[in-house]
């Protein structure tokens, strides 16, 4: 029922994005839209950098203690009339949701922004059951239309274009009038709304995400810039809670340390429009709120993560930065990854909840530029863990045949260096002769990829240390 | 009496040793003219491709090999940050379970360098004895930039190269698509990423592009020359040792007139 991972066709999905001309110009907004917000917000605030270390001090604190601030934050939960459920795996939390809604007798329910919900695949198992999803953040309802995974953690829909968007909302809102004018973003943001609004009165139960979960309250966090959140989540009889086992944290005075990154990287704002606070369900003197408060907690592999070699993608607070700042993401858009987590950081998660065997291309496709570590809020060292997940590959023989040999063949002359230098000499040598007239190769048999698309500069002759050798000797 | 000059060994890494030998001869030029004496011990490649493969064994293996061939010098340069990064930041890493190579790993990289930061940090170098006429811009390649922060040290020496005007790309720090096995692996990606660079370079009007890694300047004057484009690519050690009359990267050799 989770999302069909489409990751083994990593190549042939980044072709297909390479070529995709509507999808090349919704990619080139990231740019200004994320990168160019981001640095200025940094900018602007003197102790972004030591804030930074802080964020990453704090979310591995609790990491470090992650049973004692889970049972603290079950305790406060269950304290404040709310349920605590931990689900092993996606089914079970799949599980949980639909007894929760089957009870209440629900029929629709809204949704806000839910990456874990992404994640178990909610959406399609509870359509399965005969409850009817409704995603209410703007991104996810346009991704819902059209029946895709979102392309980005923050921004589900960044892959699309404007033109886009207004063809599927003539598509799918069939009663409103044919001519209606949607070339501006607010009008197609007022029809969402409209839409929308009448959705949120009828549904029996909402479903959110969080981004943080609070251990000293018992509270679950969003941040959102819609509102949307908001109304999931007061409106209907059950407001239900997605979140996993990484998200608790100790304090609100640490939850406003890291809210001081999050937003900071993520959009370049200095607070999300909407940061909402929950603790439990409506208590008698509330103007409003769930009469129910469930917090799904999903573990689905993550506690493996706790003691080896990936832990620190567990201080993830997806903001998002790496991805937006990645050369190969820019490229390829999210879809390309082929499940729910794209951009470094779901080539370093991807792997670790799927498998390495399906998803190898993930952690290969890096040109390990770095600059997702250098933007990330808690200091990630993304490339450090790609990279141990192609020691993982190599060490399980996953990586392709014809690369293993390769290796093997240029290790054995590395490995031998005069041997080496009298192969390289006369490899040297020949390559520039061939290449003595053009200096470069518009065409190499064993550099085809290579060629396909740029020329390959060709050797001036002997090798250095050849000349070196035979220079000094003579003076 | 003659003061005794400290030795650098020179870690040419194997890309200048197979390709473009003249970076490695500009490269030893440099750290004499700062004072020292550059020796070259028989070397074959860092082990980067290796390491980046998820194959430790070999990488370590390789790191020993340079490790030892190194040991006795007071100072090992590269004229590569990608390279150097491998020497001074990753070495340690794969000995982190051997207390003695890790030791061992630790003066290496501690003594170990990358070519301009050496210059400038190392051995002081204010300015260089080169000319070039014309407009260059300069493409900070990732490793170097981020594992080494080599930034502003090959600007400053570029500054002092007579006739030469530095222009800023836009995206200057953006990776150029290579990523060593990267290129050959993810052909298409790489391309649509180098292009974005060779965009970036041609938008300055600059006459030449200048970087410190063989690497991203094979992929970036590859590309420049395939779409046709006249643009000069060269290694900014050939530019600062005033080697700018050989043939650039990727061009043909210079008609010898009789």
């Amino acid at each position: 029922m989770s999302a069909v991972v489409t990751s083994p066709a990593f190549k042939a999905n980044a072709k297909a994005a390479l070529a995709d001309t509507e999808l090349q110009k919704a990619l080139a907004l990231v740019e200004v839209n994320f990168i160019v917000r981001r640095r200025a917000a940094a900018d602007q605030l003197p102790e972004f950098e030591a804030l930074r270390d802080e964020a990453r001090d704090i979310k591995d604190h609790a990491l470090a203690h992650l049973d004692l601030y889970l049972e603290e934050y079950e305790k406060r939960v269950v304290a404040h009339g709310g349920h605590v459920h931990f689900a092993v795996d996606a089914e079970e939390a799949r599980r949980i949701v639909l007894d929760v809604c089957r009870r209440l007798g629900a029929k629709t329910v809204t949704k806000g922004k839910t990456m874990i919900g992404e994640e178990i695949g909610i959406n399609s198992f509870l359509e399965a059951n005969g409850v009817v999803p409704i995603e209410t953040d703007l991104g996810e309802y346009l991704i819902q239309l059209r029946g895709e995974l979102p392309s980005h953690i923050i921004a589900p829909a960044v892959h699309l274009t404007k033109a886009q968007v207004a063809a599927d909302f003539r598509r799918c809102h069939a009663d409103l009038p044919r001519d209606r004018d949607l070339t501006e973003p607010t009008t197609l943001a007022a029809e969402a709304r409209t839409v929308l609004r009448q959705k949120f009165l009828a549904a029996d139960v909402g479903i959110t995400g969080a981004n943080f979960l609070i251990a000293e309250t018992g509270s679950s966090v969003i941040v959102t810039n819609e509102g949307n959140g908001d109304l999931t989540q007061t409106l209907p009889k059950a407001h239900i809670v997605l979140a996993s086992i990484d998200k608790v944290v100790p304090t609100l005075e640490d939850l406003s340390q890291l809210l001081r990154v999050l937003a900071r990287s993520a959009t370049g704002q200095e607070a999300s429009v909407y940061t909402t606070v929950s603790t439990g369900p409506r208590r008698a003197d509330d103007p409003d709120g769930p009469n129910e408060y469930h917090v799904v907690i999903l573990d689905n592999g993550r506690s493996n993560m706790l003691g080896g070699q990936f832990r620190d993608i567990l201080r993830c607070i997806r903001c998002g930065a790496c991805m937006n700042h990645c050369p190969v993401y820019s490229a390829v858009g999210g879809h390309a990854y082929g499940w729910v987590y794209p951009g470094p950081m779901g080539a370093v998660m991807t792997p670790a909840l799927v498998g390495i065997d399906k998803t190898g291309h993930l952690p290969n496709a890096s040109t390990f530029c770095g600059r997702c570590e250098e933007v990330c809020p808690v200091r990630i060292p993304l490339p450090k863990m790609l990279r141990h997940w192609r020691e993982r590959e190599f060490e399980r023989r996953l990586s392709p045949a014809t690369v293993r040999a390769g290796l093997r063949f240029w290790a054995f002359f590395a490995r031998h260096p005069r041997l080496y230098g009298l192969a390289t000499l006369v490899f040297a040598r020949s390559l520039a002769w061939f290449g003595r007239r053009r200096g470069r190769f518009r065409f190499l048999p064993f550099a085809r990829g290579w060629t396909r698309h740029r020329d390959f500069p060709a050797p001036m002759g002997s090798t250095f240390q050849a000349q070196w050798r035979s220079r000094r000797r003579s003076s | 009496m003659v003061e005794s000059k400290k030795r650098v060994g020179l870690f040419v890494t194997c890309l200048v040793d197979l390709i473009r030998p003249s970076v490695g001869f500009a490269a030893a030029k440099l750290i004499e003219d700062a004072g020292f004496m550059v020796e070259v011990p028989r070397q074959t490649c860092c082990g980067q491709p290796a390491f980046n493969s998820g194959d430790r064994a070999t990488a370590r293996a390789l790191a020993e090999q340079v490790i030892a061939a190194f040991e006795g010098f007071d100072y090992v340069v590269a004229p590569s940050g990608s390279c150097g990064g491998q020497l001074k930041i990753h070495y340690p890493e794969l000995f982190r379970d051997d207390p003695d190579w890790l030791a061992r790993a630790d003066a290496f990289a501690a003594k170990t360098y990358e070519l301009v930061s050496f210059l400038v940090d190392v051995a002081g170098v204010t300015h260089v004895d080169a000319t070039f006429e014309g407009t260059a811009t300069y493409h900070d390649a990732c490793s170097g930039l981020r594992e080494l922060g080599v930034r502003v040290q090959p600007r400053r020496l570029l500054g002092t190269v007579q006739g030469l005007t530095m222009k800023e790309m836009a995206d200057s720090e953006v990776c150029c698509g290579f990523g060593g096995t990267f290129a050959t692996k993810y052909p298409d990606i790489s391309a649509t990423i180098v292009a974005k660079k060779a965009a970036n370079v041609v938008a300055t009007g600059a006459d030449m592009v200048i970087a410190g890694d063989l690497g991203c300047l094979m992929n970036m004057a590859g590309k420049l020359s395939r779409d046709g484009k006249t643009i000069e690519v060269r290694h900014v050690a050939e530019v600062l040792a005033g080697m700018s009359d050989l043939p650039a990267i990727g061009a043909p050799p210079r008609e010898r007139t009789p």
